[in-house]
Formats: structure tokens, C-alpha cells, sequence
């Protein structure tokens, strides 16, 4: 174990599977020269060299038919989005191209690639650069959609995108790129994808999240337990595919859930996420399921207003002290 | 003045291109006619009258080459090898297609003769191509990506970024824009700025030409030099080919924003008929020869239609199948 940011533990991940297999190669806007728009790459045209780190014009759509173009010939490609909101430009390329070749062709190819989109708000950047888009791409069978909060799923999350063989959206989050933690030095180390972890054992209520809503998460259940409150967090990890064994088994035992998302609320993942607590273990919930989640608004600049754009320790210790006493 | 097609391709080379464009014909027109009788179901493209230009360009690349198009890609998949039960099949949406039936008309694929696909969203095999040829080039294969599309694309963001993209990285693409004058009712003069489709590469420094697309041998030789070129170049060019096609955009379209005038002047440049007149007069082929040829090639249709027919169809777990690996 060795103590390390999130984004060194990213850039871990792209070294050592570059290292570890020559048909990887790193493509995006201002990756190579200017090592990343979040310094993700830095260090790699300096190892790996001009054909292995490419620089891209700023046409998104093109950077990810290229890369399934470059997947389909046999290569492993991964595809930096300067952030997830300009993926909506390629939504094209990923939605009706990306998803869509192995099945509609039949199952004869495949796309072992990888799309990186820094994300999220709380940066003050304003409504075009704040976006939460991850239940956009859960909506859409055909792809894998990872979501590391710490440094160590960052690290194990990214090394098992880049070497499955199907497309996996891997969105990070830009407030967490500075967040430190312990990282398995092990070059083998993988996080599964499908699996979530429970981050903190407890017994009242379970609190789902996933990126950086598991950090609040993480920091509401610390906070309510010096009142004597006792949280259980599952972290998603994998939005895509989600595994609901292990939101059932938390909710089963605590009887209770709050669901933290920073996406928008309507048709969030969070109501998926609810629902599906509902259809399977209605008879066990003492409570109906919360729902923590982003307002349903484009972002705003002005920092006293955008806060309350998002969901905070505070929102998410009112909603548990509101399902623990009734109070919904 | 035409070429003496001895002075381009020995004779039986000459009597194959006519035999791939009567394939591609005939089965064309007996899709048309299975369409109707309700076998071939959703949207259906039909190619003919653009046949010369399947034809003529798949000759001129290599094996290895990759070849990508759009949903009009029926003749394409066939003249590069794609056996024509097995595509009839694909069109009845039975599990013996060339996709098991879960890609249809449109989306016609075989990776073992380097044929990558047939795409529906206009414009979005531009990209795709871009991404074949870079990986040609960085595992160090000979082979360069042949990118098939119609004069309706070059409009979209992806047609401008890829372009731009192919010579910034210097890849082997070659570029060929069939340019029938329509984009469904849309004539080209209407939807372009600049209707000369093969000069629109000057912003982006790709050498381009243009070629008559209804001339088999006029096609082939254009291609054979452009992919010539792109092989050793490493750098992509550009072919627009004029042509025309005879029935409307799909099936659900009479064409009648076409005037039976400007029909009449293509049809009289209809590459079979023309062709095998070219080959009749130089001595090429006699008239029996080319007798045996259609109906051999009818025969082969017939035999489609036949296993498409008897084929079953998909089962219903095959839903599942084939999203993930
Ligand atoms: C992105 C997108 N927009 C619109 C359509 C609907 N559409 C299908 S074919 C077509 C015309 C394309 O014309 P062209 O590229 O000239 O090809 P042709 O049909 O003549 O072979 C249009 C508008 C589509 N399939 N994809
Ligand atoms: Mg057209």
C-alpha cells in the first residue's frame, strides 16, 4: 500500500496497463503535450511515445468513432473526454454506434475501449460544465459505467475497464482528483466491475452512492454516529451493470434506505435505484426509500446558490434523521 | 472515348465485373419483389443503378483493405464475397443471416472478408473508417480503409471532422462518396453550398477527384490508383463518383420529385446493359457466354431467396445474446 491522490492513481492505471499491453493507446483532446486537461496523463508521451499518447482535435464524436474504429481493428483504446459534458457531442458515436455494433452485427466483433470523462459539479463552473450525466449512459444497454470515489477503486476500476472487452464509461470526479487514500502497490491489483462495496458497516439505515456522493456519505455516517446513529454505506462503484445483490442485502438488514445521487432527480438513478428496493424487499422496509439528489435545475455559478444545487453531508444527515424518525 | 478494356483487365477479370453487377442486380430487384410479398420487412435501400461503382471500386482494392458504407450496402457486402443466401437471410430476419437477423438491411457485417459494416446514422462510418486505418497503421498491416457513403453525408460535423482528422494523422483512408444527386427527395443543389461534392477536400489539403460513377472500368481504374496511392502515401484521398439510382430512396418512396426526363437520361447510361454491349463489341464475351452468366446469377438469387425462406427464424433467448462479451 502506498498513499496517493486520486489522480495519481489513475495515471498508476494508464502506466501500468500501457506497460502491461502494447495494444493500449491514450487518445483525447490535449492529453499528450499538455498531459490532460487534469494533468490524468501526465508523464505518458514522455514513457509511451507520439503513437501511443495522441493529441485530438477537439471533435468529440470523431475521438470516440476512432476509437471504436481503432477497437474494432484490435487495438485498446482509451479515449479521454476533456469532461462528461462534451460527451453529449459524441452521444452519437457512443449511443448509436459504440452500444450497438456487437449486437447488431451479430456478436462478430467487439470493443474493448474505454472512455474517461472527468464530471460532476460543486466547482463553480457554471451550467455547461457542472453535469452529472451518469444516468444517461445507465439508460443505454450496451456498456459498462464505472464511477470510482476513492483513490484505490480509481486505481483497481480503471485497470478492469481498459481490459474488458467491452465499452466502459469511466467517469471521475473532479473534486476528488486531489482526495488522497491507500492504494495496493500490486500491478495485478483489479477492482471487479458489477461489484459494489459496503464502505461502512451499520445497522439502521443503509445510504447508497456512488463517486463523490460516497465521500458525503461516508462523511454523514461518521457524523451521525458520534449521535449515535448507525449508517451502512454501499458504494456502487459499478453503476453498470448494478449490483443489486448487495443493496438488497444492506436494505434487508437495516430496513432502510437513503439513496444519494448528484445527478438530477427525475428518472435519476437514484428512482431506479429506489424501485428496485421497492419490487424486491418491500416487506422488510420500515420506512419508504429517500431519495437524495440533485435539483432538478442547470447549474448556477454564484456559489451560495450552487450549493444547494447539490447534495451535501448535511442534506443527506437530514434524509436518514427523517427516515429514521418518520419524518418523510 | 472509351478505353479498350483488353488495354485494362484480362478478359476473364473483364467478365467477373459484369457477373458481380448482374449479381448485385438481380438480387436487388428480387428483394424489391420479396419486400412486397411481406418476407423483407422494415426499411430496405435499394442500389440499382449504382452497381458500377460497387463493382468497379471493390476491384481496385485489396482483400485486406477494409471496406465500411452506409445502409444502401446490400451490392457492397456481396461483390466483396458475402454469400447471398446467408444476406437474404439477414433481410428475412432469420438466424441464419449474415447477423443472425438482429442487423438487417442496413446493417450488414462480415469481419472475415474485412467488411465492417453497414451504418445506419448518416455519417457515422466516417469516424469508424478514421479508427480502422490508424489501427492498420499502428499494428503495421498493409491495408488501408475504403469509407462508402452518398452525397447527403458530407453535410454531417463527422464527414469535416473526419476528413480533417485523416490528414492531420496522415492514415490510409480512402474516402469515396457515391453521389447519386438525392439525399432521399433532396437534391444535392439544395442541400449543399458547394454541390461539387469531390472539391469540398480542398480545406483539408486531401487530393480528390471525381470519376463516372456509372462506368465500371472508369471506377475501377480511379480506385485502383487512389488506393495505390493511399497504400504508399499512408495519407487518404478522395473519389466522388456520380451516379444514379433507378427506384427511390426505400420502398416507401415513389421518387417523385424526380422528373421522368432526368430518369430517362440516367437510364440510358445504365451500367449493365452498357457493359455488356462493351464487352459484345471488343470481342470479349459473346452473347451465350453472358446468357449463362444471368441465369447462373438468377439461379443464386433464386437459391437465397429459398434458404431465407426455409430458415428459422431466431430464438427468442438470442434477445439476450451478444450486447456484452
Ligand atoms: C443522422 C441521420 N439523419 C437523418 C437520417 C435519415 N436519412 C436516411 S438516408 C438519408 C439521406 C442520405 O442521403 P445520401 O447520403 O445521399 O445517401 P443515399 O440514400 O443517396 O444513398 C437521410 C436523411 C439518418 N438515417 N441519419
Ligand atoms: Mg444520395
Amino acid at each position: 500500500m502506498s498513499e496517493m491522490t486520486y489522480r495519481d492513481a489513475l495515471n498508476l492505471a494508464l502506466k501500468e496497463e500501457m506497460r502491461h499491453d502494447p495494444s493500449v493507446f491514450v487518445l483525447g483532446e490535449d492529453v499528450a503535450l499538455y498531459e490532460g486537461s487534469f494533468k490524468v496523463t501526465r508523464g505518458l508521451l514522455a514513457e509511451f511515445g507520439e503513437e501511443r499518447v495522441k493529441d485530438t482535435p477537439i471533435s468529440e464524436n470523431t475521438i470516440i468513432g476512432v476509437s471504436i474504429g481503432a477497437a474494432m481493428g484490435g487495438l485498446r483504446p482509451v479515449a479521454e473526454l476533456m469532461t462528461v459534458n462534451f460527451a453529449l457531442l459524441a452521444m452519437d458515436q457512443i449511443v448509436n454506434h459504440m452500444t450497438k455494433i456487437r449486437y447488431m452485427f451479430g456478436g462478430q466483433t467487439h470493443l474493448p475501449m474505454t472512455i474517461r470523462m472527468p464530471g460532476g459539479g460543486g466547482s463553480q463552473l457554471g451550467a455547461q460544465h457542472s453535469q452529472s450525466l451518469e444516468t444517461f449512459f445507465m439508460h443505454c444497454p450496451g456498456m459498462r459505467v464505472l464511477y470510482p470515489a476513492t483513490p484505490a477503486d480509481a486505481k483497481g476500476l480503471l485497470k478492469s475497464a481498459i481490459r474488458d472487452n467491452n465499452p466502459v464509461i469511466f467517469l471521475e470526479h473532479e473534486l476528488l482528483y486531489n482526495s488522497k487514500g491507500e492504494v495496493p502497490e500490486d500491478p495485478e491489483f483489479l477492482v471487479p466491475i458489477g461489484q459494489a462495496e459496503v464502505k461502512r458497516a451499520g445497522e439502521q439505515v443503509t445510504i447508497v452512492g456512488y463517486g463523490r456522493m460516497t465521500i458525503l456519505a461516508l462523511q454523514a455516517a461518521e457524523e451521525l454516529a458520534r449521535e449515535g446513529v448507525s449508517c451502512e454505506v454501499v458504494d456502487l462503484r459499478s453503476l453498470a451493470p448494478l449490483d443489486t445483490e448487495t443493496i438488497l442485502a444492506s436494505v434487508r438488514k437495516t430496513g432502510r434506505a437513503v439513496v444519494v445521487e448528484e445527478c438530477w432527480r427525475t428518472c435519476g438513478l437514484g428512482a431506479e435505484i429506489s424501485s428496485i428496493i421497492f419490487e424486491k424487499c418491500f416487506d422488510v422496509l420500515r420506512a419508504p426509500v429517500r431519495r437524495v439528489s440533485g435539483l432538478d435545475v442547470p447549474m448556477p455559478y454564484s456559489r451560495k446558490i450552487e450549493k444547494i444545487c447539490i447534495p451535501q453531508a448535511e442534506t443527506i444527515k437530514q434524509a436518514i434523521r427523517d427516515v429514521l424518525s418518520g419524518g418523510y | 472515348m472509351q478505353t479498350r478494356l483488353r488495354m485494362v483487365l484480362p478478359d476473364q477479370e473483364l467478365i467477373k465485373l459484369y457477373e458481380k453487377m448482374f449479381l448485385s442486380r438481380e438480387f436487388e430487384e428480387r428483394c424489391a419483389e420479396q419486400y412486397a410479398k411481406g418476407h423483407i420487412t422494415g426499411f430496405l435501400h435499394l442500389y440499382s443503378g449504382q452497381e458500377a461503382v460497387a463493382v468497379g471500386a471493390t476491384a481496385g482494392l485489396h482483400k485486406d483493405d477494409y471496406i465500411l458504407s452506409a445502409y444502401r450496402e446490400h451490392a457492397q457486402a456481396i461483390v466483396r464475397g458475402a454469400d447471398p443466401r446467408r444476406v437474404m437471410a439477414e433481410l428475412f430476419g432469420k438466424s441464419t443471416g449474415i447477423c443472425k437477423g438482429k442487423g438487417g438491411s442496413m446493417h450488414l457485417f462480415d469481419p472475415s472478408l474485412n467488411f465492417m459494416g453497414g451504418y445506419a446514422i448518416v455519417g457515422g462510418q466516417f469516424p469508424i473508417s478514421v479508427g480502422l486505418a490508424f489501427s492498420a497503421r499502428y499494428r503495421g498491416e498493409d491495408r488501408i480503409a475504403a469509407c462508402f457513403f452518398g452525397d447527403g453525408a458530407v453535410n454531417q460535423g463527422t464527414f469535416h471532422e473526419s476528413l480533417n482528422w485523416a490528414q492531420l494523422w496522415q492514415l490510409p483512408v480512402l474516402f469515396i462518396c457515391e453521389n447519386n444527386f438525392y439525399g432521399i427527395g433532396t437534391e444535392v443543389h439544395r442541400s449543399s453550398a458547394l454541390a461539387s461534392i469531390h472539391k469540398r477536400t480542398c480545406g483539408y489539403d486531401i487530393p480528390s477527384e471525381k470519376v463516372d460513377g456509372m462506368d465500371v472500368i472508369a471506377v475501377y481504374k480511379a480506385v485502383k490508383y487512389a488506393a495505390e496511392k493511399v497504400r504508399e502515401s499512408g495519407h487518404p484521398y478522395f473519389i466522388e463518383a456520380t451516379t444514379y439510382r433507378f427506384r427511390g430512396h426505400s420502398m416507401a418512396d415513389p421518387a417523385k420529385y424526380r422528373s421522368a426526363a432526368e430518369h430517362d437520361v440516367w437510364k440510358a447510361r445504365d451500367p449493365l446493359p452498357n457493359f455488356a454491349n462493351q464487352l459484345l463489341e471488343e470481342g470479349i464475351a459473346t452473347r451465350e457466354q453472358l446468357d449463362g452468366i444471368e441465369a447462373g446469377c438468377a439461379r443464386l438469387v433464386d437459391e437465397s431467396v429459398q434458404f431465407a425462406e426455409e430458415s428459422p427464424w431466431p430464438e427468442d433467448s438470442a434477445v439476450w445474446e451478444d450486447i456484452y462479451v
